[in-house]
């Protein structure tokens, strides 16, 4: 049966305008044949998601209606009144002395941290993370301080062999596309002005932002670099839904220079005070692991680590997975293709590893 | 008529898509939630966004035969506006903290999941649909959004009859069903 009139019989079916023997006759033609009846289940589906645009769009339409009778009328307040501003005006003003303060008790973003690291000199033993140091960074009228002293601090620092670039962050970030698409987290390349990514191999290659938002926290990037060839077959997918508590989960970062793994649980379905883009997983995080990937036991990737909070041990927060589909479409960019088969259900642990690895990159700059 | 019946009436208004049950929600709602996001370092024009996206939600809510309400309307949509605003304070600075949480809410968090899959749904189709390109979806959106019956689409459209606007119209939705599905499935 020619497509054209298919749709033309499910709609008809749908709307009720079928003779009843034409709907006899439709009803024993799907039963007959499962090839037109799951053609048929698609069209349904797909004119009931038209149906529920338009819905939503003609309500939408009678909303501002509505709106704009009540706005003229006086009902619905077009400016604040001069009471709200001062006090709107006041809390601006100390917005950022808010957020300091409330900062002091909650979160540090992880892949900041590694700056620290840097300015303490390169020790070996690198587990002194201030946190006040770091949660300057947060705030850009800071940066330029700690930009400073970093400076002072790699001048002191043993050179390289390659003297070309000097990296003052690191992170981690893996492919969404084998065409050298990564996602990352908005605030791993936040002010960086070079972004180079290493796969297990060692290779480094050159990326550059395509996307980063701070709200959601995410960053997509590309690999510039010519040297950079397609990579095939990505094992894993990005679930929509939302994972349940108690899903045992790992990751894989570069809170050092090579891939370490960890795992952990799923430990609330929102994340730092109640947002639900995001989970709390109980997991160990170290700075560079933000941007890694949350792989459930399927090999789902569930979210990618965001931040941890300080003064809990192990309380780490992922956003979810489903943000990416948001962020892939406000970049604008449909060349990226997400992959959509999963290869890694079923194996156990190490060659689910093993077979990630290949995936997950280090993301450095300056 | 005592107010579950009001509200039942108010409800079925609203999944009819009527102008009248939309404004007497406004009318009694609007004022509190204005008032609850200004004190939570909103503006009005936020309250605004807040309002007309519970409203939304409220929307797809009632269209189900399977719902009833199991508090008032303006419980519901206070505890909707609530989480949406809340979030969008975390979204905007991630460390903003606490406001009272004392008043009378009801868990609302699968309600604002579902509307964000019903959201994300709605964006998909909008998106395919501007993708197609005239005057695909101009006919498209003629026949299916404002519900034009296919003489007249064939005569602004100029068409020669009906028929033919009609074996344009199914080549555009079967071009639009395409590049859905695509995303859609790739979403998947």
């Amino acid at each position: 049966m020619d497509d054209t009139l298919l749709l033309d019989a499910v709609e008809r079916y749908r709307r009720g305008e079928m003779s009843p023997q034409e709907i006899t006759f439709f009803e024993e033609l799907r039963k007959n044949n499962p090839d037109i009846d799951q053609l048929a289940a698609e069209h349904t589906f797909f004119l009931a998601e038209l149906e529920k645009m338009s819905d939503v769009k003609a309500y939408k339409h009678n909303l501002d209606e509505v709106e704009t009778r009540l706005t003229n009328e006086g009902f619905i307040t077009r400016r604040e009144a001069k009471g709200k501003a001062k006090v709107i005006y006041l809390w601006n003003k100390y917005r950022r002395v808010i957020a300091v303060a409330a900062c002091i008790a909650g979160i540090v973003s992880i892949s900041t941290a590694t700056i620290v690291s840097m300015y303490s000199g390169k020790k070996q033993v690198e587990n002194i993370t201030p946190l006040v140091d770091t949660k300057l960074n947060q705030f850009q009228h800071k940066l330029s301080q700690i930009e400073t002293r970093l400076n002072d601090a790699s001048t002191q620092i043993k050179t390289p062999v390659k003297p070309t670039f000097e990296a003052n962050f690191r992170a981690t970030a893996f492919l969404l596309d084998g065409n050298g698409f990564l996602i990352t987290n908005a605030h791993v390349i936040d002010n960086a002005r070079n972004i180079i990514v290493e796969n297990k191999k060692g290779e480094e290659f050159l990326a550059k932002s395509i996307y980063a938002d701070k709200t959601t926290d995410l960053a997509i990037l590309k690999i510039s670099d010519t040297a950079f060839k397609k990579v095939n077959d990505l094992p894993y997918t990005f679930p929509k839904y939302t994972a349940e508590l108690g899903d045992h989960i790992f990751t894989l970062g570069y809170p050092r220079e090579e891939v370490v793994y960890g795992e952990g649980y799923l430990s609330a379905k929102s994340g730092y005070y109640g947002d639900t883009t995001s989970y709390q997983i109980s997991i160990s995080a170290n700075p560079g692991n933000s941007g890694g990937p949350v792989v459930n036991k399927n090999g789902d990737i569930i979210g990618i680590i965001s931040s941890k909070e300080t003064n809990a041990d192990g309380v780490v927060f992922a956003i979810k997975s489903k943000n990416i589909y948001a962020a892939l479409k406000a970049s604008g960019n449909d060349s990226i293709k997400l992959p959509v088969v999963n290869t890694l259900k079923g194996l156990d642990r190490v060659h689910q590893i093993q077979k990630l690895e290949d995936f997950v990159y280090m993301i450095k700059g300056n | 008529m005592n107010i579950f019946e009001k509200e039942k009436a108010l409800l079925e208004g609203l999944a009819a898509n009527e102008t009248s049950a939309i404004e007497t929600i406004y009318r009694e709602n609007y004022s509190t939630i204005q008032a609850f996001i200004v004190k939570n370092n909103g503006y009005p024009e936020d309250a605004r966004d807040i309002f007309q996206e519970a409203m939304i939600v409220l929307f797809e809510k009632a269209k189900l035969k399977s719902f009833v309400l199991s508090c008032q309307i303006k419980t519901y949509l206070y505890s909707i506006c609530r989480r949406l605003w809340l979030k969008k304070l975390q979204q905007q600075n991630r460390f903003y903290p606490a406001f009272e949480l004392l008043d009378e809410t009801i868990p609302v968090d699968e309600e604002i999941d579902e509307h964000e899959k019903l959201n994300n749904d709605f964006n998909l189709m909008e998106s395919a649909l501007l993708k197609i390109g005239e005057p695909c979806k101009s006919l498209l959106e003629a026949y299916y959004i404002q519900k034009k019956s296919m003489p007249e689409i064939a005569e602004s459209f100029g068409y020669t009859n009906a028929d033919n606007a009609k074996t344009q119209k199914y080549k555009c939705l079967i071009r639009l069903k395409k590049l859905f599905f695509a995303q859609y499935k790739n979403g998947e």
